[in-house]
């Protein structure tokens, strides 16, 4: 069950990911940044003032926050909307740049929101975070979400907005000689990815119950990134593919950080082994097969028939066992 | 704020930003030549400072044997990740080779997670650079003296190469223009592994004298420093040896300030560098000592 909302809400967040990573081409490090507003949004608005005065014992909640409580879909409903505002307010200086600085600048955000988290104790709590929240997150709200993000991120890419987008990712400077206006298509791909994100954070919030700032630091970004690349990039149907096989994975994984006796012999388990095998094997697709399991293309009812070969390279590689 | 403990956040001010200093210009060496943000720059400072307490704890070496291995082995390390992780990506879309430099940070921090474990270790200071120095009232620590010297004589050192050799002049050309430099039957690949050195080289100084400074050696270590590192780099224009180095003591001077004038901003401190940041590609995204960037150098 958790296991099965945890792989909906990566599908939902590496679809709106893929979104400004592949289709835009534009690398955005800085998806954390939004996860964490959606869910301390959401989770704030969903807590009843009861629960808020429990938790907020070093510092009390400032005043509208302390008082309000909403239906937990018009919470997650917030939680997006917060993270498009934070990205309306931020599109602005992230699109003036391009390439290696775009991703420092939102690699920043994300350093950003996770300080102000950590030190706005009126507001998030500090570094104890958020306990005891309703874990309303079920199947039926993440895969509908899911659902949801796929369908609406699939239409846009098929529609004459997406076209405008792969062209400024193949050539920005002909996109533009072609009267594609660049600022604007990049910023309304990064504010739906925004919204998605959000939404996605507040479904986390309410699947694990209990947020701190140190559940959202780069890491969570970086697994984003295996996601789409491994899946590959600009492919929404690779997004979820991938999205669903590393959730899977990342819990099989678990077994090399465990002991284990094979042949009577009992290997210690290794914490932290299984991140090198994830960055190794992303270093490797990306070295060796840069367009990933699905490359650019997509999923369709027609290409199933013609498609008999199968078997990508491109898995985890047997390199990192211990 | 009277001017005893305005000079004594100065000389703080000045150690911090000298580290920066001798980490941004390895982003800017690498960055000048292939336009590339080595990520996993900030992961040397570790490699080096694990190296260093390996040596002294684990074999108990002189500490000088110890450090200059680290720093040797640093530098190593970072001729290897670009052969391993950049050289096959040369020719690929820029978003590719971001990409695998990311992913080579991840696998350092998570390599020496493996080998080291996660638990901080404490950084063996050689007794001749603990203690401090009190000058009527103004406390200064030997580390924040010798922290400016030995940065400082690197970067004569660094000067001396890149305007006063044969493979310095190499460097300059092809931060200029690699595909004209490698008609004229120089070995580029030799070249850049080569700026590749000396950036870890200075990378490996660097993270002793951060381990130095902040005894406490962890596999994340490298990060936060090699990031404002980077910014330090942006702020002094990148590209640019000179503004490297300006914009890194700038960015130290602006933080310890911040700090002593405003203590309850100092939770704030880790933002700054950033916020600096978003403001600066806003208004001057050239840096301070940088040449107006084209399209195609982005």
């Amino acid at each position: 069950m958790r296991i099965l909302n945890n792989v909906a809400i990566f599908i939902t967040l590496a679809v709106a990911y893929n979104l400004i990573n592949g289709v835009c081409g534009q690398l955005h490090l800085g998806p954390n940044a939004f996860i964490t507003l959606g869910a301390y949004t959401a989770a704030l608005l969903t807590m009843t003032p009861a629960e808020k005065t429990l938790n907020f014992l070093v510092t009390p909640l400032y005043w509208p926050l302390s008082q309000a409580a909403l239906p937990f879909p018009a919470a997650l409903l917030a939680g997006g909307l917060v993270a498009v505002a934070f990205a309306l307010l931020t599109g602005f200086p992230v699109f003036r740049v391009r390439g290696d600085y775009l991703a420092i600048v939102t690699l920043g955000f994300g350093e950003v929101v996770r300080v102000l988290a950590n030190n706005l104790q009126g507001v998030t709590n500090g570094p104890l975070g958020l306990k005891g929240l309703y874990p309303y997150t079920n199947l039926w709200w993440s895969w509908g979400v899911a659902v949801a993000a796929t369908a609406v991120v699939a239409a846009l890419v098929n529609s004459s907005y997406g076209r405008a987008l792969n062209a400024i990712r193949e050539d920005e400077t002909a996109a533009r000689a072609s009267g594609i206006n660049t600022f604007r298509h990049l910023l309304g791909a990064y504010l739906l990815s925004a919204f998605f994100f959000g939404v996605g954070g507040g479904l986390l919030a309410h699947l694990i119950t209990t947020i701190s700032p140190s559940l959202f630091t780069f890491f969570l970004t970086f697994n984003l990134l295996i996601i789409i690349v491994v899946g590959g990039l600009g492919s929404t149907t690779g997004a979820i593919l991938a999205a669903a096989g590393f959730t899977l994975a990342g819990e099989w994984l678990r077994i090399v950080e465990e002991p284990a006796a094979i042949f009577g012999f009992t290997i210690p388990g290794i914490p932290g082994m299984r991140m090198v095998i994830l960055s190794l094997a992303l270093l490797l697709v990306i070295i060796f097969c840069r367009r990933g399991l699905m490359g650019r293309r997509e999923f369709s009812w027609a290409g199933l028939g013609r498609r008999l070969r199968g078997g990508v390279a491109g898995s985890v590689p047997g390199a990192g066992k211990p | 704020m009277d001017l005893l403990t305005f000079l004594q956040q100065l000389i703080n001010g000045l150690s911090l930003g000298s580290i920066y200093a001798l980490i941004a210009i390895g982003y800017t060496l690498v960055y000048g030549i292939l336009r590339l943000i080595n990520f996993a720059h900030g992961d040397l400072l570790m490699v080096a400072a694990y190296v260093a307490v390996m040596g002294v704890g684990l074999f108990s070496w002189p500490w000088p044997a110890a450090f200059g291995l680290a720093v040797g082995l640093t530098g190593l390390m970072g001729v290897l990740l670009e052969r391993g992780a950049y050289r096959p990506l040369r020719r690929a879309p820029r978003i590719s080779l971001l990409i695998s430099a990311i992913a080579a940070s991840f696998l350092l921090e998570n390599l020496a997670l493996v080998i080291a474990g996660g638990r901080a270790r404490p950084f063996p200071v050689p007794q001749m650079f603990t203690g401090a120095f009190v000058w009527g009232g103004l406390f200064v620590p030997r580390l924040s003296l010798l922290i400016p010297l030995v940065t400082g004589a690197l970067l004569v050192g660094l000067f001396l190469i890149i305007y006063r050799t044969a493979v310095g002049r190499a460097m300059r050309a092809i931060a200029s223009d690699l595909a004209t430099v490698s008609l004229m039957g120089i070995d580029v690949n030799r070249i850049i592994a080569f700026t590749f050195l000396m950036g870890s080289l200075l990378a490996g100084a660097g993270g002793l004298l951060w381990a130095m400074k902040y005894p406490q050696v962890n596999p994340f270590m490298g990060i936060l420093p090699g990031l404002k590192a980077f910014i330090a780099a942006v702020l002094g224009g990148i590209g640019n040896v000179t503004g490297a180095v300006l914009g890194g003591l700038l960015l130290g001077f602006l933080e310890v300030m911040i700090v002593a004038f405003f203590p309850a901003w100092a939770g704030y401190r880790d933002a700054v560098a950033f916020t600096l940041l978003i403001v600066l590609l806003l208004l001057r995204p050239t840096g301070l000592l940088g040449e107006a960037l084209g399209e195609e150098k982005l």
